[in-house]
């Protein structure tokens, strides 16, 4: 024990926290409840031949016959190796999560572009929560909201969320300041400047943070089958603790195969002008 | 009242701008208030007008302030004191409806790199400026198309900004700017980014559809040959003060200060000094009122021995000599008629002076200068001509 008693501190400050924040807690668990569970729904109810489908048609509009037969093999191999569910449960996870995080970041990165306080308050925020170790979020997390899908989604969220802050700040940065000026001479008040100039313009930086905030968001669901967020981090975890070689090396592979599909598929949003012309 | 009245404008830069303003009223320096506050003085005072329909320059070197006075215009800068009329309503005064209307309708702006839309297609960058005015796409549509249409645009509608030139965007630029039809348009360095040769021909363009459209132009530049040929009346700003303002003539004949004789000592003199500006008012006699013996009193007394003649209407005849008038009046001739000389090198007040050394060149006798109708204005000698060529003092 510390003769300080940083820990007895720590405690009562979680205590009192928990107790007083009860409703928002509440709140934010029911909130996201709902929405892992609706995405559940929607990626296991109907046959997996009709999201392989989905998917398939996805990539292949969005990035190219290259992307839609792996992702159509890599999902059948899923299936084949009957790792479906656990897959399904943590692309919900993923999308529940990266959702939520672009949901707080995007705004948060656009407040950092406009004020300076705000970035210099934010910047070595976002550098610490990007250095600490991935598990290191699973505490509050559990603290918080205890064990199970919502503290998975919670950590998940805390440790995807920098990119996008990070790159929607500098995306709006980046555009040229006679741009700006030129839409504010023209009479433009800030909203039309955001939304007609400036946001238009940091798209293809935007999607860089939105690619990124998938891809730490998938590898941070599988870290929180740590603390009972289940799908293929339970998979891994099983086979780690179990010494089933074999489950840990397909689900290994499954998420490997998810991480390729995200990516290539996020990753062909930005650049769908090259494409087209 | 001016088209734009400008009227003790100031800008400070930094956190304290009460207290840098009461050190610039007690005299001190932009060194000294930058030292002491920590305060960058962009702009220490600035009074001027823009008159209607003038091209009105505004030049100095980098970080003379030209920029900030431009923008302090539409408040894309707020200036830190001063006062901007815009067809006699304050402009620094207006509320946030106010201002946005005079961004909308009153001043369009031009950019150094042209800040076009990079996003949008040609057709809908130019019409950026009539979507901030509120129109609907069918007003728009064709008011873009006929701003294209001035700037020798058409058939680049759909095209993006970087599939054009530098020279093809920035009339993109322009066209968005005259297409919101703004009496003012406010030119940062417009033209500084293009080759010297597109340059060139971009000024060209402005001048001609300047000539058509009578718009109220400020313009910046750090280049003075690009200032003295655009400039109707020219500013040179040297640290946030202005050094100097009046007509390129002025300026080349008269500079104010060290700062602005530096800067206009280079010039080629011989482009932007017209016939005008360096003509002398000479003697001369009235025909067919005055005869041979006036015309030889005449020479004696301002020690020439040739003399203009003109008529009645003050309109130029022509030239005689002295042996031709002695020889008159030894004939006992009342008129000058038997000694006048048609034939005579003659320019309009315009003409710059590399175009009349060439004139010089090819006679011993003064240039006559007349106007449009043939009255007679003024003579030019070769001894002048030399003299303004060499930069001196009239
Ligand atoms: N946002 C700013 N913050 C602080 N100082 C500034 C700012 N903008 C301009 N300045 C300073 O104000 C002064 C005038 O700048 P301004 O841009 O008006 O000069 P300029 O004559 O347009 O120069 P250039 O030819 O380089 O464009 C300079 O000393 C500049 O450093
Ligand atoms: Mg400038």
């Amino acid at each position: 024990m510390s003769t300080l008693k940083i820990g007895e501190g720590f405690e009562e400050l979680i205590d009192w926290l928990g107790t007083r924040g009860a409703p928002v807690f509440d709140a934010i668990r029911s909130v996201l409840t709902a929405c892992i569970n609706g995405l559940e729904s929607a990626l296991l109810l109907p046959p997996s031949y009709a999201i392989i489908t989905v998917l398939m048609v996805l990539a292949w509009r969005l990035s190219g016959l290259g992307t839609a037969v792996f992702t159509a093999l890599g999902m059948l191999l899923i299936q084949d190796m009957g790792l479906w569910k656990a897959t399904m449960e943590t692309l919900a996870l993923v999308l529940c999560s990266a959702m939520v995080a672009l949901v707080l970041g995007i705004p948060l990165g656009i407040w950092a572009a406009y004020s300076r306080v705000v970035e210099r308050v934010l910047r070595p925020a976002l550098d610490l929560m990007q250095t600490m170790p991935a598990f290191v979020y699973l505490i509050p997390a559990v603290l918080f909201f205890r064990l199970g899908k919502v503290p998975g989604v919670v950590a998940t969220v805390i440790f995807a969320m920098p990119p996008a802050v990070r790159l929607t700040n500098l995306g709006i940065r980046q555009v040229p300041t006679e741009v700006v000026e030129a839409a504010i001479a023209f009479g433009a008040t800030p909203r039309q400047t955001l939304l007609n100039v400036q946001l238009p313009i940091a798209v293809p930086t935007l999607l860089a943070g939105v690619n990124q905030t998938i891809m730490l968001s998938l590898s941070m669901v599988v870290i929180s089958a740590m603390i009972g967020a289940g799908g293929l981090g339970e998979q891994v975890l099983k086979g780690i603790t179990q010494l089933r070689i074999g489950l840990g090396f397909e689900s290994g592979i499954a998420v490997v195969i998810l991480a390729i599909v995200l990516d290539r598929l996020t990753h062909a949003l930005g650049k769908p002008r090259a494409r087209s012309s | 009242m001016e088209k734009i009245e400008v009227r003790g404008l100031r800008k400070i830069y930094g956190g304290n701008p009460e207290r840098a303003i009461a050190l610039l009223e007690k005299g001190q320096s932009k060194q000294q208030i930058l030292e002491e506050t920590g305060c960058t003085v962009a702009i220490q005072e600035a009074s001027f007008d823009v008159k209607a329909g003038e091209i009105f320059v505004i030049m100095g070197l980098s970080g003379s302030g030209k920029s900030t006075v431009l923008r302090c215009l539409n408040r894309l800068i707020e200036p830190s004191a001063g006062s901007v009329h815009v067809d006699g309503v304050d402009v620094t005064r207006a509320d946030r409806a106010g201002l946005l209307d005079v961004r909308r309708r009153k001043m369009a702006m031009v950019f150094q790199n042209f800040g076009l839309l990079p996003h949008r297609s040609i057709i809908r960058n130019v019409e950026y400026g009539l979507e901030m005015q509120g129109l609907e796409r069918r007003e728009s549509r064709p008011k873009a198309m006929q701003a294209l249409e001035l700037v020798g645009l058409k058939g680049y509608e759909e095209k993006l900004p970087r599939e054009l030139s530098g020279g093809m965007q920035q009339r993109v630029g322009l066209a968005r700017a005259i297409a919101t039809d703004a009496e003012i348009l406010l030119m940062d360095e417009a033209f500084s980014a293009l080759d010297p040769l597109i340059r060139r021909q971009m000024q060209d363009e402005l001048l001609e559809l300047q000539s058509r459209m009578n718009k109220t132009i400020v313009f910046i530049t750090h280049d003075l040959d690009e200032a003295l040929k655009l400039g109707g009346r020219i500013v040179i700003m040297k640290d946030g003060c202005i050094a100097q303002l009046g007509t390129p003539e002025e300026i080349l004949r008269s500079p104010a200060d060290d700062y602005v004789r530096a800067f206009v000592e280079h010039v080629d003199r011989t482009k932007v000094l017209t016939a005008r500006a360096i003509m002398r008012r000479p003697e001369s006699v009235v025909h067919p009122k005055d005869g041979p013996a006036l015309a030889v009193k005449r020479m004696r007394e301002s020690g020439t021995s040739t003399l203009f003649v003109t008529n009645q209407a003050r309109k130029l005849v022509g030239l005689v000599r002295i042996e031709d008038t002695l020889r008159l009046m030894a004939e006992n001739k009342h008129s000058l008629e038997g000694a006048l000389v048609t034939d005579l090198p003659t320019t309009s007040p315009d003409t710059p002076l590399a175009k009349l050394v060439a004139v010089a060149a090819t006679t011993q006798i003064p240039i006559a200068v007349v106007a449009e109708d043939q009255s007679f204005l003024g003579i030019v000698s070769r001894a002048t001509l030399l003299a303004s060529i060499a930069g001196e003092q009239h």
